[in-house]
């Protein structure tokens, strides 16, 4: 059989349900996601505790990093299984992406595999070799699992880059011929702001919803030396992390406008290609411009292209079906800035105080806010990702394969849907329950 | 052989480490469930929890491996087997969500009652997965998975007569694996009194395993006469051979409590039976889809297995070490205590100049990262940007911490 042929063996089929296999694949990204942030950042902010309490003798932190042990184990677990239904669902939904481009980017999930191998090995060293290795050789082994959290995410985000952008590869005839692979994922001019933005974004997460826990405790009269310590290392990343992540997302923007425009187009809702374009914040899109939105003249062309003149290309230089839901797009990428915005002025007043007082903030308005600042950046993280994959809609490898012609031929997807649901569902009032239990442990156990 | 099929040597040497490594993580769950409710029950349980809970992750990881390099070295035949056996790959996903969620919840037990109800849920995941994988299998060994998006049926594609076998055959090895290698590491853990009862499952799981696999053949003749033809007749017959003479060695190294070489021949007999499938079946990797017609273009081909084999290097040692801790007891899930102190005694880390030096570097690389990343619009301004920013976060976080973190 030749190659040409075995490309039409998996054309394109009916499928009913679409929309729910497109959901199906949201819910599992947005399962995953925030487990990932702490995958990421978690394992540095534990080694940081126990390596100061290496160095001042505290006990106190001793017990911070021992007590985290145990939350990133059992999340880093969920993590895994998490991760484990996506890369089913690359199969089971999307078949078709799979046989025709598996070859393309596939590479990048095969490194990642050893990625994954190295963390689960060197976490397992180092949260079960507590007891029994020597202080330096414990906190060696933590280094690789910092690594590749960072090598993990770094191999998936170029996939994720490429299937934005797509090189390395020629089609012909409806065939991908002439692939280079190691170019297509990490010669990619898409990839490094999504890496970057990604993985301050893991910082951002893991931060501020430690940070919330411990002042939740704070609210209700918690605020021993114990949570001090425990809420100020979490809080300094996430506060500093937060303006950073302004800048970045700024980047990542005038980036989606050189690669992407119709994204830039969604994210704005601008319907008509335009010099000067506004940037409108709230309002609703609707027969191809945003009606009752603040509009902030000249903007976008400013912070797109750096030149309040400059042309930007809308909705309409490409055939209605293949632009992107504009609204869900817009509204997802609002939020991301808006909580951004919050956040990095939170982060602000943080260190404003600090370096002013030489003290933390101490009014409970501030303890409040940081409270509200651990699910926001969980919804940042979120509706970010919406924006990126929404935004890419109709496409799933943009401009070269069709969302429709992806999907799998096989039926029974809605039940699919419903058992995951279901399942996640279980999941997370499992993670709830082991998450209360570990924080009502008596804190004398280890200190 | 051609480089076509190189990747899949490493696809096959993959299910082999995921049935031997894994496996017995299933085993070990499936066994909890027959532990009776008693003292020496739990302590049963705790066994299985304590020893795999160290290895499973880096164990399960074997599964995406196989996954991944499936799926980029021969697209299509993955989209194909996907597609047609979408239903036993989601009931084995599901089955993972519980087993890996149970993990993770164990932890936070207290009182033998939550263990059990958690024991149970995994035990009953941990028949679901193995079975859901080997009737996935036993699919493609009986050519029920034609190329093509959902081109095969949804039901008869991993209900069939192989199917069955080779699921039941799965769910039967793991728990034969887990009980060898949990008596080998009853005794290690010096649980000599859980050794014995371990031994007796071993032996039963090992006959039945045994039987099995005979009562295999003759299904394998009925429903997949090609594989079967193969494995008897043809260029799988040795491997064949050497899997009997494995097993049985096995089951000897048991009957004789020498558990740690019972592990090594163990691992080979599974190993041989994975080789005598793979000779049998090529060069078809799917009804009418030779291995050379299925593989990816040649540069990807070239890329995985540099891949494969660069990493193999750091992974492999790294594996070894892990087992070497685990198994010297170095590592063992549960138990508390705290690591020694280096105490350097009390010191100010951060005098009050150096703070404020900290301050003003952290704020000059925050002005310095806007400056090139956001000003300017070149690429190296751009890199530049991201690494003076990293500096900022470093350097402010040093700054913004609580000066009495560093006192003490
Ligand atoms: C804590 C999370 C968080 C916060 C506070 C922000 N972002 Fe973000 N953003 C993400 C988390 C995120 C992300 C990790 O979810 C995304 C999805 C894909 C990616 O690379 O990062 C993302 C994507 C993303 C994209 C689309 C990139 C693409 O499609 O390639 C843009 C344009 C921005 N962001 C812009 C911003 C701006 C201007 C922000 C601040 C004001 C901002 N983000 C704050
Ligand atoms: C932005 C996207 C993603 C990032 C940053 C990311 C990162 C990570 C990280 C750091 C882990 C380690 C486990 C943990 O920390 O909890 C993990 C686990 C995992 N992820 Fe993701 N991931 C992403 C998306 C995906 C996608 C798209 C897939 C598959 C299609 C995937 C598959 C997996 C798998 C299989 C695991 C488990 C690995 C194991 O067995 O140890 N992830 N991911
Ligand atoms: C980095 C790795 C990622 C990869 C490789 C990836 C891949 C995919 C694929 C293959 C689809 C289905 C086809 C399509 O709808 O275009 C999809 C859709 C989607 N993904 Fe991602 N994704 C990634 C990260 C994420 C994350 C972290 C989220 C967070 C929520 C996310 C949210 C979504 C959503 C909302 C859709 C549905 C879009 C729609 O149909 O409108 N993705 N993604």
């Amino acid at each position: 059989m030749s190659a040409a042929l075995l490309h039409l063996a998996l054309a394109p089929v009916e499928q009913d349900h679409l929309l729910q296999a497109r959901q199906m694949q949201a819910l599992s990204f947005a399962v995953h996601i925030p487990l990932v942030a702490f995958g990421t950042a978690f394992p540095a902010m534990v080694l940081f505790a126990e390596w100061l309490h290496h160095r001042t003798g505290d006990p106190v932190l001793l017990t911070v990093a021992r007590r985290w042990t145990r939350i990133m184990v059992a999340l880093f677990a969920v993590g895994v299984i998490t991760g484990t239904i996506l890369s089913f669902e690359m199969g089971l939904l999307w078949p078709n992406f799979m046989a025709t481009y598996g070859g393309v980017f596939g590479l990048g999930f095969a490194i990642e595999g050893f990625s994954f191998f190295l963390e689960a090995i060197f976490l397992a060293i180092y949260v079960y070799g507590w007891e029994r290795l020597s202080p330096r050789m414990h906190m060696l082994s933590a280094v690789p699992v910092i690594i590749t959290g960072f090598t993990g995410s770094f191999m998936v985000i170029a996939v994720n880059a490429w299937m934005n952008h797509p090189t390395g590869f020629t089609m012909t005839a409806g065939k991908v011929v002439e692939v280079e692979p190691w170019r297509a994922l990490f010669a990619n001019p898409y990839f490094w702001h999504e890496i970057v933005h990604m993985y301050v974004a893991g910082y951002i997460v893991c931060g501020f919803v430690l940070a919330a826990a411990y002042a939740v405790g704070r609210l209700r009269g918690r605020w021993g030396r114990y949570e001090r310590a425990a809420f100020a290392i979490p809080l300094a990343i996430a506060a500093l992390a937060s303006p950073v992540q302004v800048l970045v997302g700024d980047w990542a923007g005038r980036e989606v406008a050189r690669m992407q425009p119709t994204k830039l187009a969604a994210l704005e809702g601008l319907g008509e290609t335009e010099t000067g374009a506004p940037v409108h914040i709230g309002g609703w899109y609707q027969d191809g411009a945003v009606k009752y939105g603040i509009p902030i003249p000249r903007a976008l062309s400013l912070l797109a292209f750096h030149n309040p003149n400059a042309r930007v290309r809308g909705l309409d230089a490409v055939a209605p079906q293949d632009r992107p839901p504009v609204n869900v797009t817009r509204y997802a990428f609002q939020t991301m800035v808006g909580i951004g915005t919050l956040l990095a002025l939170l982060g602000g007043w943080v260190a404003v105080v600090r370096v002013r007082r030489g003290r933390l903030p101490e009014t409970p308005w501030f303890f409040r806010a940081v409270v509200l600042a651990g699910p926001l950046a969980v919804v940042a993280l979120i509706a970010g990702w919406v924006t990126t994959e929404v935004g890419r809609q109709p496409w799933v490898v943009y401009g070269y394969m069709r969302t429709e012609a992806a999907v799998t031929g096989a039926g029974g997807i809605p039940v699919g849907y419903g058992a995951l649901a279901a399942a996640y569902a279980l999941v997370a009032v499992g993670v709830v329950w082991i998450l209360r239990r570990l924080a009502a442990r008596p804190l004398e156990v280890e200190a | 052989m051609s480089l076509a099929d190189v990747p899949l040597l490493f696809v096959l040497a993959g299910l082999v480490f995921y049935i031997v490594l894994a496996g017995p993580d299933f085993g070990a769950a499936i066994w909890q469930l027959t532990a009776r409710r008693d003292g020496r029950g739990d302590r049963l349980r705790d066994l299985g929890h304590e020893a795999m809970a160290p290895v499973w992750e880096a164990n399960h990881v074997w599964l995406i491996f196989v996954l991944t390099v499936l799926w980029t070295a021969y697209p299509v035949a993955f989209g194909s087997i996907a597609s047609t056996l979408s239903v036993p790959l989601f009931l084995a996903g599901l089955g993972i969500v519980v087993r890996g969620a149970a993990y993770a919840l164990r932890a936070g037990t207290t009182g033998v009652g939550e263990a059990r109800r958690i024991d149970m849920a995994s035990a009953l995941s941990s028949v679901l997965t193995p079975f859901a994988l080997g009737a996935a299998l036993g699919g493609i060994v009986s050519g029920r998975v034609p190329v093509g998006n959902a081109a095969g049926s949804l039901v008869t594609s991993w209900l069939n007569p192989t199917s069955v076998l080779t699921g039941l055959l799965a769910v039967v090895t793991s728990a034969y694996l887990a009980a060898v290698f949990l008596s080998a590491d009853a005794v290690r853990m010096g649980d000599d009194d859980l050794a014995a009862p371990m031994r007796r499952r071993a032996l039963g799981a090992g006959l039945v395993a045994g039987a099995l696999s005979a009562a295999g053949l003759l299904v394998l003749r009925e429903d997949a006469y090609p594989v079967f033809d193969g494995l008897v007749h043809g260029a799988g017959l040795p491997a064949l051979m050497a899997s009997a003479v494995a097993g049985v060695a096995t089951l000897g190294l048991v009957v004789a409590r020498r558990y740690e070489p019972a592990r090594y021949t163990a691992a080979a007999a599974v190993a041989a039976i994975v080789a005598g499938w793979a000779l049998a079946q090529q060069p078809e990797l799917l009804p009418g889809l030779t291995i050379d017609d299925a593989a990816a273009p040649r540069a990807t081909l070239v890329a995985v297995t540099i891949a494969v084999l660069g990493g193999g290097a750091i992974v492999f040692p790294s594996l070894v070490l892990l087992f070497r801790l685990t198994l010297g007891g170095t590592l063992r899930g549960g138990g508390a205590g705290a690591a020694e102190a280096v105490a350097p005694g009390p010191r100010a880390l951060l005098g009050a100049s150096r703070h404020g030096l900290l301050v003003r570097a952290a704020g000059a690389c925050l002005i310095a990262g806007f400056g090139l990343l956001t000003v300017l619009d070149a690429g190296w301004a751009h890199a530049l940007g991201v690494a003076v920013l990293l500096g900022f976060v470093l350097l402010g976080f040093l700054a913004l911490l609580p000066a009495e973190l560093w006192e003490r």
